[in-house]
């Protein structure tokens, strides 16, 4: 009893770290990419507008990065103090992904600190911009390494066991894993969509509070675009992962999906719940699609729950997270496209009331579809840790202090979020953009200081 | 040389990177604090952060560097440490995390906010003891196994012992010399006469400390870890450099110029005690479970971590130069004109 508990405190302390640090690695890996590009659209259109939209970006973005940086440290230190046991077997195949996210945020940081300090150092205004690339490279290389890991924390490879020990260890087959390329290609583009998301959230709730000045107006027609354009690739990913999942996880889409028994031609059920006697009730049931959406062929087979021992099963419940991951996936595509069909519709105004709502929901949202996304592909490969070889509970500390260490971290990220949300309120409240653009871009001297 | 001793030594010069950055940090927290309470604030606290504000997040990755380098290349490192420090570096995390994020919460307006100084100052002084308890634990003695074969450290002798409170006390203090020789430095490039004077007079002060917690350190080792302090009377050698460059950084404060070289002392002195310190450790990460060789990764793994280091460094080092010369080495930002 007393393993069980540390077990599931184990599981909880890191479920609540990496809960909330991926809110702001999301917003770390995303918006320096939207930095850049509007930076890149104001030097070279001659526009004041997207140069404050970079600016304002980055203010904001300093004090999101601050708290991703202070949780990632977290959640480095806490996979050895919490998983000792995982650490000390699975760190001789993945310390070398490990060691180069360190590298690629090594290197973000640096440029960051450069780019945020040095806005007017230089005359020619491009040398700053490229300032940015390392920055957006950096972010984007860390969520590429540490995905590696998480990779091969569901499709092991690259060593072979001997007497309990790995040996024959091949670093680079363990990093190019089967889940790596999916994995990494799902992650990226939800990263760029969510952020791209929050930015035309932000400017839709700006413009709806105020009036629509010509800054938001930009602003949310870039990141509409954007969203279009990651969604769309956000889609495809996501339909990649799928068939990855049917090839090399079967039982963490079968579960995702419930299905049950191994057949040809497999329904795909939307919604529904499970009634006493685990039987679907009230589904939306698509006759083969699951077929379709696994191998690309209506009447493919795919392996059912039946197929795995009763101690290997992930929790079903992961059923709910799938079917709301992809709904709110849909729902930004075709919001986007709403968008730029009224846009471009002369009758209509965009700017209505009922259309920017829907784009404030939608920057929330995006960020529950990105925590039940990493919920549906953690709790998936339960009982494992490392699937196949180790299981969840034999990898958790033994110490009893980890309830302890679970409230005080819950109490350090209560703490953390509710300063950033009065921190970034303060920040741009007082002080809004027309504001500012009169302050710091003067219309007569249009190029800058 | 093997490539465990290589992955070691590169990670011995890492942590040794992240005690000279973090102090100059850490320090400089506990400083801005104090001229506050001393109503001296106006003289140093726009200095401090104008040099901390571009690099604090830096200075932060040299510590994950080690920690993520000493799990990938001693995997066995990871359990006991992991398993002893869950309590006082879950702590340390904490500290670390109130810190960072309150750097950024700082630039925009909370400066004057004296709770917020305090946090900023007590964490300042509360992390590297937090961090030190990991160096006590090395030494051996504090660890108990329990019946189903795990650890766990053992807290009364912990508390009980002279060794690590000396421990301790050597991390505050060292923390605020290094850190004063560094702002000292800074504030003479930046022509700060008033800041100079205030920085040069903790510099001064918080050398005495630091000299003689340094001294008990070795005494409490001497009784605590034979073996240890054996292996350091053998590199007598590189504590006699370290002593010599103490003396040299408080001639240079005392003649008042030469700043510059002072700090470099400063540096040297750490590096001489600090890797004496490591190099009679060895072959030793924890007395007496874990060595270096017995806990290292596998020999592939190890190369493979040594390539990606080398990689790593042509891209670091002329980033980090860049840096430096943008911040620490030009005069102008230096002086506050840009």
């Amino acid at each position: 009893m007393m393993e069980w508990d540390t077990v599931l405190m184990s599981r909880l302390i890191t479920t609540l770290t990496l809960g909330f640090h991926i809110i702001f690695a999301t917003i770390g890996v995303g918006v320096p990419l939207m930095i850049t590009i509007a930076e890149f659209i104001g030097i070279k259109k001659k526009d004041r507008n997207y140069l404050l939209m970079a600016r304002r970006w980055a203010r904001g973005f300093v004090i999101t990065v601050a708290i991703g940086v202070v949780t990632g440290t977290a959640i480095g230190l806490q996979l050895s103090l919490v998983w000792p046991n995982f650490m000390q077997v699975a760190g001789n195949v993945i310390a070398l992904p490990l060691f180069m996210e360190v590298f690629a945020f090594f290197f973000e940081a640096i440029f960051l600190g450069i780019y945020l300090y040095t806005w007017d150092r230089f005359k020619n205004q491009w040398m700053h911009w490229i300032l940015s690339l390392p920055v957006v490279v950096g972010g984007a290389l860390s969520a590429m390494f540490i995905t590696m890991v998480n990779g091969f924390m569901n499709t092991p490879q690259g060593f072979e066991i001997a007497n309990g020990q790995f040996k024959a260890v091949d670093p680079i087959a363990a990093m190019l894993n089967p889940a790596t390329a999916s994995k990494v290609f799902h992650v990226v583009s939800t990263a760029y969509l969510t952020v791209a998301a929050m930015l035309a959230a932000i400017a839709a709730f700006s413009i709806l509070l105020r009036k629509a000045t010509d800054y938001h107006k930009k602003a949310l027609k870039l990141m509409m675009f954007l969203v279009l354009l990651f969604s769309i690739l956000s889609a495809v990913a996501g339909d990649v992962s799928a068939k990855f999942l049917a090839e090399h996880q079967p039982e963490k889409l079968a579960a995702a999906e419930w299905h049950f028994e191994t057949e040809k031609g497999a329904d795909l059920i939307l919604f529904g719940w499970l009634n006493d006697d685990n039987e679907v009730v009230g589904e939306i049931r698509v006759p083969q699609f699951l077929s379709f959406l696994a191998f690309n062929d209506f009447q493919a087979e795919v392996i059912g729950l039946e197929a795995f021992p009763d101690d290997e099963l992930p929790p079903l419940w992961i059923h709910y997270t799938f079917d709301f991951m992809v709904m709110i996936g849909f729902f930004l595509m075709s919001l986007s496209i709403l968008y730029f069909i009224v846009h471009f519709m002369k009758r209509l105004d965009v700017h209505n009331k009922f259309i920017l709502s829907l784009i404030v929901a939608s920057g929330p949202l995006a960020f529950i579809a990105i925590e039940l996304g990493w919920i549906l592909a953690e709790e998936g490969r339960q009982p494992w840790i490392l699937r196949g070889y180790m299981t969840v509970s034999e990898a958790a500390t033994t110490s009893p202090y980890i309830s302890l260490m679970f409230f005080l971290f819950l109490g350090l990220y209560i703490v953390l979020g509710v300063l950033c949300i009065v921190t970034l309120r303060k920040l741009f409240k007082n002080n809004p953009a027309e504001v500012e653009l009169e302050k710091k871009f003067p219309l007569k001297r249009e190029d800058g200081e | 040389m093997s490539y465990e001793l290589i992955g070691i030594s590169v990670l011995w010069f890492f942590l040794y990177g992240y005690l000279i950055v973090a102090s100059v940090d850490f320090g400089a927290g506990f400083f801005a604090f104090y001229a506050k309470l001393s109503k001296k604030d106006h003289l140093i606290n726009k200095l401090i952060s104008r040099y901390l504000s571009p690099v604090w997040e830096v200075t932060n990755v040299f510590f994950v560097f080690f920690f993520v380098g000493v799990v990938g290349f001693f995997p066995d490192s990871a359990f006991y440490y992991g398993s002893v420090l869950l309590v006082p570096a879950s702590i340390a995390i904490i500290l670390l995390a109130i810190r960072g994020s309150f750097y950024a919460f700082e630039n925009y307006g909370s400066k004057e906010n004296l709770i917020y100084l305090f946090l900023y100052g007590s964490t300042g002084l509360l992390i590297p003891a937090s961090l030190s308890i990991a160096l006590t634990v090395s030494e051996g003695g504090f660890i108990n196994e329990t019946a189903n074969g795990s650890v766990e450290l053992a807290y009364l002798t912990l508390f009980q012992s002279p060794l690590s409170w000396s421990i301790v006390f050597l991390a505050i203090v060292s923390v605020l010399f290094i850190s004063a020789v560094f702002l000292t430095f800074y504030a003479s490039r930046a022509n700060d006469e008033g800041a100079l004077k205030l920085v040069r007079s903790y510099a001064l002060f918080w050398s005495t400390p630091t000299i003689i917690a340094g001294l008990t350190t070795f005494i409490f080792l001497s009784q605590h870890n034979t073996r240890h302090f054996q292996n350091m009377m053998d590199l007598w050698w590189m504590l006699g450099l370290s002593v010599f460059f103490f003396m040299l950084t408080m001639w240079f404060l005392y003649r008042e110029k030469y700043y510059g070289y002072a700090f470099i002392s400063v540096m040297f002195q750490f590096l001489f005690a600090f890797f004496a310190y490591g190099i009679g450790h060895y072959p030793y990460i924890l007395d007496p479970y874990v060595t270096i060789y017995n806990s290292s990764t596998n020999e592939t793994m190890g190369i493979a971590l040594i390539i990606a280091f080398i990689g790593g460094l042509f891209l670091l080092i002329p980033s980090l130069v860049l840096l430096l010369r943008l911040f620490l080495f030009d005069a102008d930002y230096v002086k506050g004109k840009k």
